[in-house]
């Protein structure tokens, strides 16, 4: 096991890359410790899977280096990488038995067969395939298929990194979540360091301690469910992650003060002076209340979803949302409105200012 | 959930295609049952003779002959072509500009008609003219179908693979490219080689269309008719004259209908005897899920 850190990697798919826009990863400098459990977030196409195939190194990085435990790593290929990944679709080599699937990666390095038994059965036990081992790898179900692919990279010692690819797409609702606890109790018991990548915020914030979020070939935000939920470092990561999204007004800024369609909105960690570029206010649904002291609003509609309210009303030409607890009365037509002063932030050209950097 | 609810107006629905199947496939395959147990001298006079045109048919060692000649013949071009189209397939390019090269140019042989595939091989393998039969005999190698048995084979053969290979070589490649990528970077992360890569990831995947390859190969093979009809018209002698050859030989060169028809029948039977046999045999394993 060893910490994983990509220094300036830049990733093109197209032969001579001229601007940014060719690039498919930007910029990105990454630091996974060892033993920690990381999402990679974001919508299709944002980079995630590049950035695992290049950790992977099944795709070599245009530029930048990939240093496993501090040392370089990019001339390495996968199979000396000492990695698992688990692909969206099951990978099984179908002719061959669940225990044959499980030595194969070994039986290709030349360890001797008692070895090559012990280790089989040691990964079968830790992921519950025992009883399978003498079966055709083709005939189980999807879970099981995972699970497979994911021993033939367990079975090697010492693994670096375990690396998912939107496992769980193909899986059945009912086995995503048994799956998805048996990959966390894993990671519990025997602490590897683990990178799961999907654009399904749920999985990402129940199965990983650290979110890095992507957006179109950059890395927008690294950071936990909570700070990325309070704190959110580009609009992006505001409207990506929370549903409904982060309510996004342009605002102006006047030497410190804050103005939306002329009204002040009061806020604890204030841009600095001089901005430039294009500002809007951002706050998230569950930080706005009613406040006979606020701004002046108005209500359009109700929407109840259940435990809570979601109230669509508007700030002069902006529509925006606002979440309402049950047993809050929620006026009608006009009404005032505040923000916590805490948790809304100016946003200059999508980039958070104010309090800490993200 | 579908609920199903049985209509019998269905029937209605499917009746037009059953009554056209019927018009152009099980009444003419009754005539031929017809005339394969009746012996007839025209003018739509019949004489009832029960199976004796089979068992003449049965016994005969000219169809015995032809039969082992069809057999012959029809595995050694599955021999052939199944492994070369899956090489081809395994070959070809599988991005770019080449692959739709690659697909027209395995297209071609397909689209041209199959007397035409026999006429051109015909000019091709001539001795004197033909650049095939011309380059052969100037290796110092006495080449011609014409005359020996062994050249005219060699030359059918040839003409088949060159005719059918491209079919092999289209099922095989829509297999391979059915594979999604992660199949080759897992084998990757795992260590596997190539041989390994061909012989747990893409020679599994490739079975299904491989099966259909080889009954299509196997069926059409069995029923080959025109590309040695023009090239050799069954000769020397009789050492290219498989059982369509044959067939027509009886029924049009000596009107022997009810034989003929008899003879089609248990040809026939044996295409299907055969076709179910290889399905069974290639599919075994595959329902046990």
């Amino acid at each position: 096991m060893a910490q994983i850190r990509l220094k300036a990697i830049r990733h093109s798919y197209v032969d001579r890359p001229g601007s940014d826009q060719d690039f498919a990863l930007k910029r990105v400098d990454l630091t996974f410790e060892d033993g920690g459990a990381y999402a990679l977030l974001g919508p299709s196409g944002c980079g995630k899977t590049t950035l695992l195939n290049i950790i992977s190194g099944l795709v070599a990085p245009t530029e930048g280096e990939v240093l496993f435990g501090g040392k370089a790593i990019n001339d390495l290929p996968p199979d000396a990488r000492n990695i698992a990944q688990v692909f969206q679709f099951p990978v099984v080599y179908d002719t061959m038995t669940v225990y044959d699937n499980l030595a194969f990666p070994l039986r290709n390095r030349g360890i001797a067969a008692g070895e090559i038994d012990r280790r089989v059965r040691e990964t079968a036990s830790m992921l519950g395939l025992e009883e399978v081992l003498s079966r055709r790898a083709r005939g189980l179900a999807a879970d099981n298929k995972q699970k497979i692919s994911l021993a033939r990279g367990l079975v090697r010692s010492d693994v670096n990194v375990i690396m998912f690819d939107e496992p769980l797409t193909v899986i059945d609702p009912h086995l995503k979540w048994r799956l998805r606890s048996q990959l966390k109790q894993l990671h519990q018991r025997y602490n590897f360091t683990m990178i799961y990548v999907t654009h399904d915020q749920t999985e990402a914030l129940t199965f990983a301690d650290r979110i890095v979020v992507m957006h179109d070939g950059d890395v927008v935000q690294v950071g936990d469910s909570e700070s990325l939920f309070e704190r959110p470092g580009h609009t992006f990561v505001g409207h990506f992650i929370g549903s409904p999204g982060m309510n996004l007004f342009p605002c102006r800024v006047d030497n410190g003060a804050v103005f939306v369609e002329g009204q002040r909105v009061l806020l604890d960690a204030p841009p600095p002076a001089m901005v430039s570029g294009r500002t809007e206010l951002g706050v998230r649904p569950e930080f706005v209340r009613f406040d006979p002291a606020g701004i002046k609003v108005e209500i359009r509609h109700v929407a109840d979803v259940g435990r809570y309210r979601i109230v669509d009303a508007v700030l002069g030409p902006h529509s925006f949302k606002i979440y309402c607890a049950e047993g809050v009365e929620i006026p009608s037509g006009e009404a005032r409105v505040s923000f916590d002063p805490r948790l809304a932030a100016v946003f200059v050209d999508g980039w958070r200012t104010g309090g800490e950097a993200p | 959930m579908i609920q199903k609810t049985p209509d019998r107006k269905a029937w209605l629905l499917v009746a037009p295609v059953l009554a056209l199947v019927a018009f152009n496939a099980l009444i003419p395959l009754m005539t031929v049952v017809n005339y394969s147990v009746q012996e007839t001298f025209g003018d739509n006079v019949f004489f009832w003779e029960g199976v004796t045109w089979y068992e003449q048919v049965l016994h005969s060692s000219r169809f015995h002959e032809a039969l082992m000649r069809q057999l012959l013949f029809t595995a050694q071009i599955l021999l052939i072509e199944v492994p070369l189209g899956v090489v081809v397939a395994l070959a070809m390019p599988r991005r770019g500009i080449g692959v739709s090269v690659c697909l027209v140019l395995m297209a071609l042989p397909l689209l041209i008609p199959w007397n035409v595939v026999g006429a051109m091989w015909n000019i091709f393998a001539l001795p004197d003219i033909g650049l095939l039969g011309y380059v052969v005999n100037a290796l110092g190698i006495e080449y011609n179908f014409t005359q020996q048995p062994a050249a005219a084979w060699a030359t059918v053969v040839a003409m088949d693979v060159w005719h059918w290979t491209s079919l092999v070589v289209l099922l095989a490649y829509a297999g391979l490219r059915s594979i999604p990528d992660a199949f080759y970077q897992a084998a990757r992360i795992d260590g596997a080689s190539g041989w390994q890569i061909f012989r747990h990831i893409q020679l599994p995947k490739m079975k299904r269309v491989l099966t259909i390859a080889v009954l299509l190969r196997f069926m059409d093979s069995f029923m080959i008719y025109t590309e040695p009809f023009v090239l050799t018209g069954g000769g020397p002698g009789n050492t290219t004259t498989f059982l369509s050859i044959d067939l027509v030989k009886m029924a049009l060169g000596q009107f022997d209908l009810g034989p003929a028809a008899a003879m089609s029948l248990i040809y026939f039977l044996i295409i299907l005897l055969l076709s179910w046999v290889f399905y069974t045999v290639m599919m075994r394993g595959e329902t046990q899920r």
